[in-house]
């Protein structure tokens, strides 16, 4: 009774109309006619595709800045954020000459997402401080091999003539909460730190 | 020319129509299933998936052949082959279209006129089951003899009220004879007018014959995996399966000529005259009608079977023995005192 939605059912002989299963067969028949003219649920997919939401969480893409270098420095912070353990990176020093390439001093040298373990959650993104990692609106392909599961970071990084749109997913208003240092989650190290040192 | 080969030449066109038929049902039935669940069924293979059979058939061939060591072999082989066999050979007494004159022969399209034509047709009907039984008992697994034994079971019980029914068919029309039944029907109305009941009993008789759903217990899956041919595989299993759809276009042929006028459509004289066609472009035309109304009742088969779920296996045998052969003797019985009325007796 907690829905209001039971009904008194009641246990009668069927009638001769009824037993002699015509009249139910036909307008079962006439249910499954009618069904031809319906519309059809299917998506034809790899020619049409369901609409997304904007802010989908499909593949990764590692930034570019407007200079054209990779944004990532290799902090880690992605991968501590995974909760399926699915980032690995290696980092490295930038050598001289290397400025257009990496935008800071230290950068990625090797950066792996296995897209299996993946759980598309989101997290990297929302850990990385220099705006580096995004999920987008691409699905991930499926193989037939583990190993090409494994996303290096030449699938991951961008390419330099075609830049990935991200700007459904990273708005001025996301971009502002993620700055925003009343968040106690948006606060490091040096936010606590410097204050007290103007202090005393 | 000389009339064996035009009587050879009927029977291969006959043969690959009937292939063909059987081939492309297999693709209707998915694709009506599709669209009576609001999906849109196979369109990779080719356009809109047209060559999906052909693909199927490569598959089939494909596939590794797997005999049971514990099978007898050679009825094991036996099996798919008598039920494609038997399947074939029914469409020797069905009038397909009207006389033709090509030259100064004029020959009718009909591979051969049997005098007892529907006797024939229920014999090999009758002989299909022996491809299921056969196939079941060697293939010594008891999913597969559960199945045979249904199918063997269910057919002889729908036997008897299917030749009930065709017993008061041919008492109307006094004839075993296809080609003269259908010729009747140009004359008079078709013999679903005479024959309302005997109509509904054949053409459920005729689905349990075709071990076709609501009827298709000697192959259910969720019961008995496969049933019948739960061991076949490759080519063997793609007999059987191509066997029930050749029935079914055999069925729907059959079931078009008793009971709805055969390659007859209404006022086809008049349209002749009307349209000054010749004899042989209106036996072309009533071929095509016929055909069109093959396709009719392959497509209600193939409507009931997405609709109706599966019998039960007592609710099948009450059904057969307690309604069907009842109502098949009374019909036989009040055809008897009606034309005995009417004086035709």
């Amino acid at each position: 009774m907690l829905t209001n939605r039971s009904k008194q059912v009641v246990k009668r002989e069927m009638t001769w109309l009824e037993r002699a299963y015509f009249p139910a067969i036909l307008s079962g028949m006439a249910i499954t006619f009618k069904h031809i003219f319906m519309r059809k649920a299917t998506v034809k997919y790899p020619e049409q595709t369901r609409e997304f939401a904007p802010v989908y969480r499909g593949q990764h893409v590692l930034k570019r800045d407007e200079a054209g270098a990779e944004r990532c420095t290799a902090c880690g912070l992605c991968a501590v954020s995974c909760p399926a353990e699915a980032i690995t990176m290696t980092a490295a020093e930038r050598q001289k000459g290397e400025e257009s390439l990496y935008r800071e001093e230290k950068y990625a040298s090797k950066y792996e997402i296995n897209m299996l373990r993946c759980i598309f959650c989101g997290l990297c993104e929302e850990a990385c401080p220099k705006e580096a990692i995004f999920l987008t609106d691409r699905i991930v392909p499926s193989t037939f091999e583990r190993d090409s599961f494994i996303y290096g970071k030449d699938k991951l990084v961008e390419p330099k003539d075609q830049p990935v749109d991200v700007s459904k997913r990273q708005t001025p208003a996301v971009l502002a909460f993620k700055n925003d240092k009343k968040h106690k989650h948006n606060r490091t190290f040096l936010d606590k730190v410097l204050p007290k040192a103007k202090h005393h | 020319m000389d009339p064996l080969i035009i009587k050879a030449i009927i029977v291969l066109i006959v043969f690959a129509i009937t292939l063909l038929i059987a081939t492309y049902s297999t693709y209707a039935e998915r694709k009506v299933a599709a669209i009576m669940q609001d999906r849109v069924g196979p369109d990779r293979a080719g356009p809109m998936g047209l060559l999906q059979p052909l693909a199927d058939a490569v598959k089939m061939f494909m596939k590794e052949e797997i005999i049971p060591s514990v099978s007898n072999k050679w009825l094991f082989i036996l099996g798919p082959c008598i039920a494609m066999l038997t399947a074939t050979m029914t469409g020797v007494v069905i009038p397909w279209g009207g006389p033709i004159t090509i030259g100064e022969t004029t020959f009718d399209l009909q591979i051969t006129d049997l005098n007892i034509g529907i006797l024939y047709l229920f014999g090999v009907v009758s002989l299909g089951v022996y491809g299921i039984m056969i196939g079941g008992w060697a293939s010594n697994n008891k999913f597969s003899l559960l199945g045979a034994i249904r199918a063997s079971s269910q057919m002889i019980s729908y036997e008897i009220a299917m030749g009930f029914a065709i017993i008061a068919l041919v008492m109307t029309t006094g004839t075993l004879s296809l080609k003269e039944i259908v010729l009747q029907q140009d004359a008079g109305f078709a013999n679903v007018v005479y024959q309302p009941v005997g109509f509904v009993i054949f053409i459920i008789c005729a689905f349990a014959e075709t071990n076709r759903a609501p009827f298709d217990l000697p192959e259910c899956e969720t019961e008995l995996i496969g049933g019948y041919h739960t061991e076949y595989s490759s080519m063997k299993l793609g007999f059987y399966l191509f066997a029930e759809y050749i029935n079914m276009f055999i069925s729907s042929a059959v079931i078009a000529s008793f009971y709805f006028g055969g390659y007859n459509f209404p006022f086809q004289h008049e349209l002749a005259n009307a349209l000054g066609m010749s004899a042989n472009a209106l036996s072309i035309l009533q071929v095509v009608m016929f055909f069109g109304k093959i396709i009719f009742f392959i497509f209600l088969f193939m409507w009931v079977r997405w609709t109706i779920p599966r019998f039960r296996y007592d609710q099948l045998m009450n059904l057969g023995w307690k309604v069907l052969l009842p109502l098949s003797l009374a019909n036989i019985f009040v055809t008897g005192i009606v034309m005995w009325a009417m004086g035709k007796l």
